[in-house]
């Protein structure tokens, strides 16, 4: 007899069928909705991604400044392991929306995280902002939103 | 250019050329997924994360350092990289906005290179 319970498999299952952001139900009228909506929850999803993995970058920079090569002072690295665990939370997350997403929407939007990290370290690393960086932040940014257009089906 | 900055970039460097094969691998063991836990237990996927674990050991040794603003756009190297396994791996075709997109980031992280201290 089947049962109601949650199984691990089916949690994976249904968290996929979540993540898996254009398999709606399908009558034409609302297939447009969906289709818009879903899209809209990919774009959401993945501009959060690019706060989260700039706040894990910063982390894991802090946590590098007092770095000791030993596995203890490692493990015992607040900063790090904390950007460590939301680095590897981002990854998974953003992998899963882009598996359905338009990638030549999603790319541009990744690549926000760029400008994030740029900013944050000027402004919370104290780090010295001159023109050569901000030219190359600005041509990695066209870059990669250009990379992405490439990816057009 | 300190030795210590070249050091940090060569590990960055480093970092992006190992994480691009852990993407090759994670796509790899993504095409055997069938939604069962175990499904995610495959020999692909595991090197893929692997790698990928390997290479933030670089990355973290890397921006240990040097200014995270000169060394994490270099993190986008690995655009390249994954590009040219794109194309030797899974066949997928070069186009011009590739190429444009490509020759822009490379562009860029020469630029934010140069304006690191």
């Amino acid at each position: 007899m089947p049962t109601r319970n949650p199984t691990p498999n089916s949690i994976v299952k249904s968290l996929l069928s979540w993540l898996r952001l254009s398999s709606y139900p399908v009558s034409t009228m609302e297939k447009a909705d969906a289709k818009k909506a879903s899209r809209l929850k990919a774009m959401g999803l993945v501009f959060s991604c690019t706060i989260f993995g700039a706040a894990a970058q910063l982390l894991m920079k802090i946590g590098m400044t007092h770095f000791q090569p030993h596995p203890i002072a490692v493990l015992t690295n607040l900063p790090l392991m904390a950007g460590y665990a939301l680095y590897g939370l981002n990854t998974l997350l953003l992998v899963l929306a882009l598996r359905d997403g338009e990638l030549s929407t999603l790319y541009p939007i990744i690549a926000l995280t760029y400008v994030w990290v740029t900013l944050l370290s000027y402004t919370l690393l104290g780090e010295r902002p001159n023109s050569f960086k901000n030219i190359g932040i600005t041509a990695i940014v066209i870059g990669v939103a250009v990379l992405g257009r490439g990816e057009r089906k | 250019m300190s030795p210590l900055l070249f050091r940090s970039m060569l590990l960055v460097f480093a970092a992006s050329v190992v994480g691009s094969f852990g993407a090759v691998f994670l796509k790899k063991g993504a095409a055997r997924l069938d939604g069962t836990l175990l499904s995610f237990a495959n020999s692909r996927l595991v090197l893929g994360v692997a790698l990928f674990l390997g290479s933030s050991v670089f990355y973290t040794l890397g921006i240990r350092g040097g200014e995270l603003s000169v060394l994490y756009p270099m993190v986008s190297l690995g655009y390249i990289w994954t590009l040219l396994w794109g194309r030797l791996f899974f066949h997928e075709t070069f186009t011009r906005q590739k190429f444009l997109g490509l020759g822009l980031v490379l562009l860029g992280v020469i630029f934010v290179g140069l304006g690191g201290s």
